[in-house]
């Protein structure tokens, strides 16, 4: 190392004296702290209130803080354009940075919102004194005597609403973080609770450790390819926020994109894996059917969410000025999604596996989107993560309610016959398939139809994705309709499979995951108008 | 321009089945009520259509009238904007005539089942019915493409459930591949859709028909629209190479399913050629018509002589209506008045013979004792069921286009309107003519003739309730009440139409022309050699 490559380290008084904190605008950030506080009273709650009443206040404490944070989004959305971060004192460089903009403010708005449904279908109990989904000791075999001695001694799952909720807190921080290291520290906030979330099934618990083990142990490798293009980056730029990182795009020299290529490269991997976007999505099928139904409809709905705020925000202000560089593997990749996505689910056995491969292409039409690289493709995005993530916490809290003798039947051919006797749910889930399938009248037809046009009126590159978009959801229908077939036109199976009847937490969730759907399919004006107008970026 | 309407007539008939439905469906009480509020429902929508229709102004039936426009997504730049011109009229009548007529004819399609919910099917069957009812209006009346798309794919649903829940053996696999074939092509469709909005002026009611006509757009982008939006059509039309899951479809489906899919679903795709493929890109049509043209050829003749080669006689019906699907085609790229107003009456006669032969063959079917629709298990029936048997005749006269009978005057108004511009196919399509007299009267020779079925009448098996008490269950019944009012309207219009083509071409011939001079200002070299022969025929 010479002194002409690392300038900043050879002379001593260019160190910042002491980092500087910006002025905080607590009413931007209202929504973060809110959802924050609430997780440590959760904390508190675990600790302090007695048993008994523990499950009721933990949820209590949940919801309420959720729709605190939401409420208070709206004085939040004054502040929109406002930046703020550390400053290092010496230099004007942000060192963890926040923007407070449309697409920030509306991710942590339909964060919040797909998470008090999320929250809700978790507290489910169906008659028992926890949630009926999680066990209080992940790590013992069911029914052994570990497991019964921490049900004797009272163990209970409560710890899963203020996991939850420290979750939804980094999904929150995600796509508002201006910088890769903010973005990572996000990363990791939003992902240890729902590694630990995952391994917390009550049934199947084999399933669900594995799943946990897998989604941890890919997890961290993706966090470490993140860290270390975050590090190629901070090399090239000589700093971590997305403004800096932009400006040098355009100015360094050419040589520096042996540093510049594999740090996008390998940001971007950390991202896309956590949307579960092709060859990044072999820990989905699992993860999606070990984890606890409920877990899964919420990962799938606001993992999602968060992880494309964030992909977006990379794309159009960190790196946008090197699109040429890393569109066309971006173009790949959507391909692969959207193909290997709707391919693969056509085999499928198991409803949970089916929706995983599901979200896999729909991960890819939302990323065709990504690519149209202008406002109208962010408020697609915007709009389709909102469409997708409704109608999918609806379908995975259906999937929970679907029993055979006590357990969750989740094989396709145990679904055989269900329209017969239970119309309502069969109905309710028919009605999602043919969302998740774009049929007219449905958000789902809505999303295609606005990530697709986005698309096309990008150009030849974004027509062949539309085209392929399309040629893909057409596989996609049939694979959606198999499951009418099966519910609607096909003989019920010898063994009784029922459909419990929920709490009316989880009839809500259903409710107003299937109402948002029909209503967002009919009548999508004022939303695709809030995505529109949530669609500009700030550096 | 269209003429904006003060009562909102059109969506007045598109929500009164809907209304219907959800009555039918969630209302309690037993089946038979349920089926009777149904019937209500639809010939309530049938009068106010006649009443709409009285406001409809013939003299000018070129332009759309009876509008209405809101804004629906101004993002995407989709308004709901209702209209129609003569052609849609004639066509939105077709529907709602034959929508009363096959619940009529679908009374005991679905036999309540025992239990607390026992009607509960039934009630469905008849909701499915009276929602497609409401696509169908949608669909025809729509006069931006978006709307028109989305009722044109939503449509798929009712028919999907209908099929797969309430068809044959094989139904689940005839639901599903309808499905896909339609959704494949829609799905094209909607690449083009969205291009088409990118080539037009755009803004917030950028989809309408009326600001995406005459548009000048580089020739190779026309015709890969042109394609998108015709494979969708070609799909649903149905044409050869295109048709395989029609004659699934409509042999798995219940009888009135199948009339409702033939006679008016598949409508919309020869109503889509004129409506978007020769207006929107007149000069791609031109371009395409080569293609199209010997299409439409082997579909006449191909589907001609499938029909005669089958054994089951819904499946044979379902080829006689490719092979006819093949006219209607010919008639709308022959780009004559004459073609194209021929073409359009066709579709509407098409719509009630097609009715008439699938309702009058599925009383037959009825009728034998293993409700078997092998044409080889039946014979000598004139002599048990005389009034059935001339029925079905009549029917069958008028899918063979027997003068005197409506088909024969548009198959004929189709074929001259041909002759001036593509002779040779016509010539070769004409002979499709006497195939058609070939698969009807082989059919009805092998049904009906020869002696009487000594063993049917004696054993006296028939599984209408129905019949079983008011004929003691001892003989096979000829026409009832019932099955009398199905066919009275349906031969009526064929006399009505096939003596009085006029009434229907009044409404239908502006808005040909209409169409025509919107090819002919794309392609000035284009002569209407029809005019000529517009006066002949009439």
């Amino acid at each position: 190392m010479t002194a002409a490559v690392l300038p900043a380290l050879s002379n001593q008084s260019a160190l910042p004296a002491a980092f500087q904190a910006s002025e905080v605008n607590y009413q931007a950030v209202m929504p973060l702290l809110i959802v924050f506080a609430t997780a440590l009273v959760g904390v508190l709650v675990e600790a302090f209130v007695a048993r008994e009443r523990r499950q009721r206040v933990q949820v209590t404490v949940a919801v309420v803080g959720l729709v605190a944070a939401t409420v208070s989004i709206y004085w939040a959305s004054s502040n929109i354009g406002l930046t703020m971060g550390l400053s290092d004192g010496a230099t004007n460089r942000s060192l963890f940075a926040l923007a407070i903009d449309g697409p920030a403010l509306f991710l942590q708005g339909a964060i919040l919102l797909m998470g008090i449904l999320g929250v809700l279908t978790m507290a489910e109990r169906l008659g028992g004194v926890g949630p009926d989904a999680f066990t209080p000791s992940g790590a013992s075999t069911p029914g052994s005597p570990v497991e019964t001695a921490a049900t004797r001694a009272g163990a209970l799952t409560s710890e899963v609403f203020p996991l939850t909720v420290f979750a939804i807190f980094g999904m929150m921080l995600f796509p508002t973080t201006n910088d890769l290291i903010g973005m990572f520290v996000a990363l990791e906030v939003l992902s240890l609770p729902l590694y630990i979330l995952t391994g917390l099934a009550r049934r199947r618990r084999l399933l669900s450790q594995e799943a946990s083990l897998k989604y941890f142990l890919l997890g961290a490798f993706s966090s470490a390819f993140f860290l270390f293009g975050t590090a190629l980056l901070y090399g090239y730029a000589g700093s971590v926020y997305f403004g800096d990182l932009s400006a040098a795009i355009s100015t360094a020299p050419l040589a520096m994109n042996g540093l510049l290529l594999p740090g996008s490269f390998l940001v971007f991997v950390g991202l896309l894996f956590k949307v579960g976007a092709v060859p990044f999505h072999a820990w989905t099928p699992d993860v999606y059917q070990g984890a606890p139904t409920p877990v899964t409809g919420f990962m799938a709905a606001c993992t999602k969410a968060a992880a494309f705020g964030a992909i977006l925000r990379l794309a159009y202000v960190g790196l946008d000025t090197a699109r040429w560089e890393w569109s066309n593997a971006l173009v790949i990749v959507a391909l692969l999604t959207m193909v290997v996505g709707s391919v693969l689910s056509v085999t499928q056995t198991d409803m949970k596996r089916l929706l995983a491969y599901s979200s896999i292409a729909h991960a890819g039409f939302i990323l065709v989107g990504v690519l149209a690289f202008d406002r109208t493709g962010v408020g697609a995005v915007l709009f389709y993560i909102v469409a997708y993530g409704f109608s999918t916490i609806a379908a995975f809290a259906i999937v929970s309610l679907v029993r055979q003798n006590g357990a969750e039947a989740t094989h396709l051919s145990q679904w055989a016959g269900l329209g017969k006797n239970h119309p309502v749910a069969a109905s309710a889930f028919a009605f999602l398939m043919l969302a998740f399938a774009g049929i007219p009248l449905t958000s789902g037809f809505v999303s295609k139809f606005a990530v697709f046009s986005a698309a096309v009126g990008a150009g030849a590159t974004g027509t062949v994705l539309a085209v392929v978009g399309v040629l893909c959801s057409a596989i996609t229908v049939f694979v959606y309709a198999r499951v009418i077939v099966l519910m609607f036109f096909s003989e019920a199976p010898a063994e009784k499979v029922e459909v419990v009847t929920p709490s009316a937490m989880t009839t809500f969730s259903i409710a107003i995951g299937t109402l948002t759907t029909l209503a967002l399919g009919v009548v999508p004006a004022s939303l695709l108008d809030l995505a529109d107008r949530a669609s500009q970026f700030v550096r | 321009m269209t003429a904006m309407s003060t009562v909102p007539w059109l969506t007045i008939l598109g929500l009164i089945p809907l209304v219907g439905a959800l009555f039918v469906a969630f209302v309690p009480g037993s089946a038979e009520t349920a089926k009777r509020m149904a019937l209500g429902f639809s010939l309530v929508t049938l009068v106010i259509g006649i009443i709409a229709a009285t406001q409809f102004d013939v003299s000018s039936s070129a332009q759309f009238q009876l509008g209405e426009q809101h804004s629906w997504i101004p993002q995407f730049g989709v308004s709901y904007a209702l209209g129609v011109d003569g052609i849609a009229l004639v066509l939105i009548l077709m529907a709602l005539v034959l929508t009363p007529i096959c619940l009529l004819a679908a009374w005991h399609d679905v036999p309540e089942e025992v239990g607390p919910r026992g009607g509960q099917r039934a009630k469905t069957y008849f909701a499915l019915l009276l929602v497609l009812e409401t696509f169908m209006v949608g669909v025809f009346a729509a006069t931006d493409v978006f709307l028109f798309y989305v009722f044109f794919e939503a449509m798929l649903i009712p028919v999907y459930f209908l099929i797969g829940r309430f068809g044959g053996a094989r139904r689940q696999y005839a639901a599903m591949k309808f499905l896909l074939f339609s959704l494949a092509g829609g799905l094209v469709m909607l690449v083009a859709v969205i291009a088409l909005y990118l080539q037009g002026p755009g803004g917030t009611d950028g989809f309408l028909i009326e600001r995406l006509t005459g548009l000048s757009i580089d020739p190779t982008t026309e015709r890969l629209l042109f394609v998108g939006f015709f494979l969708a059509f070609a799909v649903k039309a149905p044409m050869v190479p295109f048709h395989t899951w029609l004659p699934d479809a409509a042999t798995e489906s219940t009888p009135a399913t199948a009339t409702l899919l033939v006679g008016v679903l598949d409508k919309v795709g020869t109503f889509g050629m004129i409506r978007f493929c020769l207006q929107l890109f007149p000069e791609a049509s031109q371009w395409a018509t080569p293609v199209v043209v010997v299409l439409a050829v082997i579909s006449v003749i191909y589907g001609a002589l499938l029909a005669i080669g089958q054994t089951d006689m819904m499946r044979l019906i379902s080829y006689t209506s490719v092979s006819h699907f093949g006219f209607i085609v010919l008639g709308i790229f022959a780009f004559t008045s004459v073609g194209q107003g021929g073409s359009t009456l066709y579709m509407v006669n098409h719509g009630f013979s097609t009715a008439a032969l699938f309702l009058f063959a599925a009383m037959l079917v009825r009728r034998h004792n293993s409700n078997s629709k092998r044409i080889g298990d039946y014979g000598g029936w004139q002599r048990v069921t005389p009034a059935l048997a001339g029925i079905f005749l009549v029917a069958g006269l008028s899918g063979l286009a027997l003068p005197g009978l409506s088909s024969f005057v548009s198959e004929f108004l189709v074929l001259v309107g041909s002759f001036s511009t593509q002779p040779v196919a016509t010539v070769i399509a004409t002979s499709g003519i006497i195939l058609a007299a070939l698969y009807i009267l082989l059919m009805f020779n092998r049904v009906m003739t020869g002696p009487k079925p000594e063993e049917l009448v004696a054993e006296g098996v028939t599984v209408d309730e129905g019949w079983r008490k008011s004929s003691g269950g001892t003989t096979v019944r000829d026409l009832t009440t019932r099955d009398k009012l199905v066919a009275a309207p349906l031969i009526a219009a064929f006399v009505v139409l096939g003596f009085l083509p006029n009434i229907a071409l009044n409404f239908i011939n502006p808005a040909v022309d209409k169409t025509l001079s919107y090819v002919q200002q794309a392609i000035p070299s284009l002569n209407p050699a029809g005019t000529a022969a517009e006066g002949s025929s009439k």
